[in-house]
């Protein structure tokens, strides 16, 4: 096993976000100014879920704003990956991976930081936390 | 539009052997149960007009029914890939019923098979979902997560614990321990099941599925020219099909799935209910599969799985016996195209073991689920 294979030898990706995906550019850009933001419709005014896309999910409009989240939300549900899919896990198990409903709507796929995995709950308050790194930076949370 | 119930069905079935198969590569597994299917059907290929494959993850040829068709030397009238994931071997008869009911096709020819127990090098990229740069940048990589965050969810609105959960894979290995063609032929207990090891919290090793190599197959023909077929068909009474959301982010709940939809189309074209059944094929890539699906077809009220899988309700000779094969869990891992020939077999009645065999089966459901729980297909089948 390596950076790039798996145990059966197969070819691993690097686990990096996308940054060229043309709807996401925004989202990640505004991340590195440490704001969480998602797209609203300019036509029925709801929120569009994650990924981005061209039209809004609820009406189709293609007239949409990306706006600034408040970062707090609840977690929905929660898992502790108690094995290491990919080669740069390894050593760092059990992890927290959580659905985090955000308040404004949208839901996210990230991880509760700075709390123990046992001590996570479904309700559970959270707010986000950006961890920057030197090409992107990721929304993640922690008790709110 | 007329009821199409009872005017399709089965009449050929065919299963590989199943388990590790590392000299045969995914397409030569498929090869394998054409031949076999047509064998159990007394066909030829030249018989064959409709032909129907699960596109393979691993073998990412384009057009795969095209080129399986061409290693035989088929020519048919329909062919086309479905990729609903673990919803597609029932997919492929309903695809296959409707092909003959359009005048395209007359015999339908539905393969898959699958290379995960052993390497299968293959020249292409494998496919994946496509969504993966969402999910894996926070550590998420794997089925068995999305499967976790919903039996958290179960536990967390219904009061389950892993300990019921436990009770679906006792079960489903009690029956393939009765199975010459399973993989796993050991008996569990709970205490087993609860002392195997988180993969993903709250699910353990024995509530996840096996990887396998092997394949199945299935030829849907109507069921006027059925008769003349050597073994005895089997009817394609109801189908269905629901896909609720497509990624986690955007599922409404993850308790309640498309099998709830999707069966009660089924139920409603076959004008049957739950209470009709006499056996249950429910996809079971994890036990909170088993459990979620066997709510949402009504054969208990959702919340109420924890206590149904019990007390030997869903094993043979009990109220409901569910994956009579041995399922995912413990048979192998095709993509529920074993629970399609499964269920065909109780219902010709003489062909499986007969410890496994459910008396006077005459209907049974099947259920097929993939995806990120997005993806659900039903069908109902009857002894014609």
């Amino acid at each position: 096993m390596s950076e790039t294979s798996d145990s059966r030898g197969r070819n691993i990706r690097k686990v990096r976000p996308f940054l060229e995906e043309l709807e996401a550019k925004p989202f990640w850009a505004n991340l590195r100014e440490h704001k969480l933001t998602a797209q609203r419709c300019n036509g029925c005014g709801m929120f569009f879920s994650y990924p981005p896309q061209g039209s809004c999910p609820h009406c189709l409009s293609t007239d949409y704003t990306w706006t600034q989240l408040s970062g707090k939300g609840k977690v929905y549900s929660f898992v502790n990956y108690h094995r290491a899919w990919h080669p740069s896990y390894e050593g760092k198990t059990p992890y927290n991976v959580s659905l985090v409903d955000l308040d404004e709507g949208p839901r996210l796929i990230s991880n509760v930081i700075d709390c123990p995995v046992d001590q996570v709950t479904i309700g559970m308050p959270v707010e986000v936390v950006y961890e920057d790194n030197e090409e992107y930076t990721l929304p993640k949370f922690r008790p709110a | 539009m007329s009821n199409i119930s009872g005017r399709y069905a089965v009449v050929g079935v065919a299963e590989t052997k199943v388990g590790k198969r590392p000299d045969a590569s995914t397409h030569s597994l498929h090869l394998e149960c054409m031949k076999a299917c047509l064998d159990d059907a007394g066909l030829e290929v030249s018989d064959i007009d409709g032909f129907l494959t699960n596109q393979p993850l691993n073998d990412a040829h384009r057009s795969y029914a095209v080129r399986m068709a061409n290693m035989a030397r088929m020519h048919p009238n329909y062919a086309t890939d479905l990729a609903l994931g673990g919803a597609t071997p029932i997919a492929m008869v309903q695809n296959a019923v409707m092909a003959i009911e359009a005048g395209m096709a007359n015999t339908v020819l539905c393969v898959h098979a699958r290379k995960r127990g052993t390497p299968d090098p293959s020249p292409g990229n494998p496919i994946r979902h496509g969504d993966e740069h969402w999910e894996e940048p926070w550590g998420h990589f794997s089925a068995v997560a999305n499967h976790a965050f919903a039996a958290q969810r179960h536990m967390y609105e219904f009061g389950t614990k892993s300990e019921d959960l436990a009770h679906v894979a006792v079960a489903t290995r009690k029956h393939a321990c009765m199975n010459n063609n399973a993989t796993m032929r050991k008996p569990m207990t709970i205490a087993d099941h609860q002392a195997s090891r988180f993969i993903c919290e709250p699910l353990r090793l024995f509530d996840c599925a096996l990887e396998s190599d092997g394949g199945g197959a299935v030829i849907v023909t109507s069921a006027e020219r059925a008769r003349d077929f050597p073994k005895k068909p089997v009817a394609i009474l109801g189908m269905g099909q629901h896909h609720p959301h497509f990624s986690l982010m955007d599922a409404p709940t993850l308790t309640t799935l498309g099998g709830r939809k999707s069966s009660e189309l089924a139920y409603k074209m076959a004008g049957l209910t739950p209470k009709d059944m006499d056996f249950a094929e429910i996809y079971d890539c994890f036990t909170i599969t088993t459990m979620i699906t066997l709510e949402d077809y009504g054969f208990c009220k959702k919340g109420e799985g924890k206590d149904f899988v019990k007390n030997g309700r869903i094993e043979v000779g009990g109220e409901l016996p569910v994956n009579t094969h041995g399922g995912l869990l413990s048979q192998a891992h095709i993509e529920g195209m074993l629970h399609v020939t499964e269920a065909v077999r109780q219902l010709r009645g003489n062909e499986v073991e007969p410890e496994r065999q459910v008396k006077d089966a005459k209907v049974g459901i099947v259920s097929g689920h993939g995806g990120s729980l997005c993806m659900h297909a039903s069908l109902i089948l009857g002894a014609l």
